[in-house]
């Protein structure tokens, strides 16, 4: 079993949700990507999503988008976060890690070679926002038989057709983008949200975790009623951005994180 | 007649939107639905004569088509060889090729129950083109527009607000043509519903690189047309310029199959493809995945898309259209590039020797044509797209010379 689907059984035995946090590699820069990650971590992430930079990162809002410019300034690449994979696997053997990112850096670095040095470093997912999974059959099982989960995406605009689709190509869990706009949008109708769950459940047996537009505890507590994980990126990089300095960012990281953490492990029926 | 050739090895894309290797749609999930319903319309409209009968409309009595052929004797008799054509797509109404595929695109709209209208644009061609048919048929158009061209540009972003458009500035990345494209999808995928996002290039996710090359393909099936009554015969080498590749596209593809027309593609050189300063994605590009397509892209080690540079604002652009990749890889096209400095001199010859200003963009097409016309036979044919009109480019040819208007 992947440790992704550990994490997830481990959890549904324990009837609780996941949370994963969104951090961009490099941001606010490279020295800070692991100890940052190893917080999460111990303010209750379970699976942690680190965002590789891109210089047109199509599907993100603002706040991912001046993230990325700033990581790549500082010399963020596709090779360093891998690294800094490998180095938080030092310490942590525990905690799954996701590389969320564009195609073009795993084009150019070749993706078997990619997959080789992603599996060495101990990644446990790939979420390639710009491959549907028709456009990348063959990168897909490549990342299978290195045991590394394909992650896809699935909209709120997905028909059936293409939910059947998306559920048979993905592993790990689906990501549910869970609103109509980019990541970070202040638009998250909850209710939608949950309504449109069953559907996704009713097409796979893989965890559903949902992304996209969770800004606080109360968000993350009404999706988390619905869904199986949740996923926090924009707020979080805008605390991060908010710190004065290092010590603030990761206490200011940490108490965020925690606020979720207290929110999704409260009986489900707390949120109505 | 806007049909593309049936059995052709060159009846490309596949039904997903391949060139080859090229081409496809790598987009978001968030994307893929809104990609879907413009294919399945753009199919039913691509069938439907009534559809193509109010395009030609529109063509004949907004934009002013056939576009004429001008036998630019003076030139060609300095030049001392070959004899150049220029197809006068300058001449078209907003002054370039642009706007065959914003008729295109917004009657498409419309026929799909739009209501309102998305594009990008570096130059502020595509910008201008967009926002005057978007007057024309009643749409509210938003346009994207990175901030340092916003500034470059100032004369072409008052155009569009005159014409009612809302220009907006794009500050993320290099705040270039490519920042907008970005923009411009983000914009979509949040307003799916509604809006209908009119690309102004062959590039893009399927369907776009495709159907932009059936409106634009109207260029090259007049000139086949054309060339007959004018010369006699077709030309023995078409050239215009790659920057996305759609002007370039529309007067190729008819010509695909006739093996004996030899078909070139001039990319900016900029200061010099030994520099950094440059748009020559096919030149000197790598394969890569951009703005929803597999294409050549001018990147770094890492994968990270870098700055093209060009004197001309519309071959800016650090991508090309994916068939112009594929086409390169069969061998069917070739490619060249044209440096700043060859295509000013090209700007002022023609200028002066047959009083037609003519684009920058256009310029480097120009550029080739006069460097391979003196080797050719005085009886040889040359056809030039000349794609735009260069009133737009006053200030720049200026500042080239050192002068301030």
């Amino acid at each position: 079993m992947s440790r992704i689907a550990a994490t997830f059984e481990h959890l549904r035995q324990q009837g609780r949700r996941a949370l994963i946090p969104f951090l961009t590699a490099g941001f606010p820069d490279l020295e800070h990507t692991v100890p940052l990650m190893h917080t999460l971590v111990e303010h209750g992430a379970d699976i942690i999503e680190l965002g590789v930079p891109c210089s047109d990162p199509m599907a993100d809002g603002p706040v991912i988008q001046r993230a990325s410019e700033q990581a790549i300034a500082c010399g963020m690449t596709l090779r360093r976060a891998i690294d800094s994979v490998a180095q938080f696997r030092w310490t942590n053997t525990h905690t799954p890690v996701v590389l969320m990112g564009y195609a073009n850096p795993i084009e150019a670095m070749g993706y078997p070679t990619f997959i080789a040095r992603a599996q060495d470093a101990g990644v446990d997912g790939v979420l390639t926002v710009d491959y549907p999974p028709q456009e990348c059959t063959e990168f897909a099982a490549a990342l299978a038989a290195a045991e590394i989960d394909p992650i896809f995406l699935l909209a709120p605009t997905s028909t059936e057709t293409r939910l059947r689709e998306v559920a048979a190509a993905g592993r790990g869990y689906l990501y549910y983008v869970s609103l109509v706009g980019v990541t970070g949008a202040a638009t998250l109708d909850t209710a939608a949200v949950a309504a449109r769950i069953p559907a996704i459940r009713a097409a796979t047996g893989l965890p559903v975790a949902v992304g996209f537009g969770v800004r606080d505890a109360a968000s993350a507590q009404k999706i988390g009623a619905a869904a199986d994980g949740v996923i926090i990126g924009s707020r979080l990089i805008e605390i991060l951005e908010a710190a004065s300095d290092a010590p603030e960012m990761h206490r200011a990281a940490g108490e965020f994180l925690g606020s979720l953490r207290t929110a999704l492990d409260q009986p489900h029926g707390a949120a109505q | 007649m806007n049909r593309t050739t049936g059995n052709s090895p060159f009846s490309q894309p596949d039904e997903h939107g391949h060139f080859g290797r090229f081409g496809g749609v790598f987009v978001s999930e968030t994307l893929i639905a809104a990609l879907s319903e413009l294919t399945d319309a753009w199919r039913a409209a691509r069938d439907d004569e009534t559809f193509w009968a109010a395009f030609q409309h529109e063509m004949a009595h907004y934009v002013g088509r056939p576009s004429p052929i001008y036998h630019a004797r003076n030139w060609s008799q300095q030049l001392g060889g070959a004899q150049i054509y220029l197809k006068r797509e300058d001449l078209n109404h907003t002054g370039s090729h642009k706007v065959n595929n914003c008729i295109g695109q917004a009657l498409l709209a419309r026929r799909m129950g739009k209501t309102r209208i998305i594009a990008e644009t570096g130059a502020g061609q595509h910008g201008v083109a967009t926002a005057s048919v978007a007057a024309r048929y009643g749409l509210p158009c938003v346009v994207y527009m990175g901030a340092e061209d916003v500034r470059r540009q100032a004369s072409n972003v008052y155009r569009m607000k005159l014409l009612g458009a809302e220009v907006r500035a794009v500050e993320s990345g290099s705040r270039t043509l490519k920042d907008a494209l970005n923009e411009a999808m983000r914009d979509w995928v949040t307003n799916i519903a509604d809006t209908f996002y009119i690309i102004g290039t062959v590039a893009g996710p399927h369907p776009y690189p495709q159907m932009v090359r059936d409106f634009q393909s109207i260029i090259g099936h007049e000139c086949r047309e054309q060339m007959v009554k004018l010369a006699g015969r077709q030309p023995d080498e078409i050239i215009a310029c790659v920057g996305g590749g759609s002007n370039a596209i529309g007067i190729f593809h008819p010509y695909l199959d006739e093996a004996n027309v030899r078909l070139t593609g001039v990319e900016a050189a900029g200061k010099g493809l030994h520099t950094p300063f440059h748009a020559a994605a096919l030149g000197c590009g790598r394969a890569g995945v951009l703005h929803g397509n597999r294409t050549m892209l001018l990147q770094d080690a890492n994968g990270q898309i870098m700055e093209a540079h060009s004197v001309s604002a519309g071959l800016d652009y650090p991508g090309v259209g994916p068939e112009h990749a594929w086409l390169q890889e069969t061998g069917r096209v070739q490619y060249v590039a044209a440096s700043d400095d060859e295509a000013l001199a090209a700007f002022h010859a023609l200028t002066r020797a047959e009083g037609i200003l003519p684009a920058l963009e256009s310029s480097h097409a120009l550029a080739h044509a006069a460097r391979i016309a003196p080797t050719l036979p005085k009886d040889a044919i040359v056809l030039v797209n000349l794609s735009g009109r260069g009133d737009k480019d006053m200030h720049t040819v200026a500042e080239y010379g050192g002068l301030q208007l």
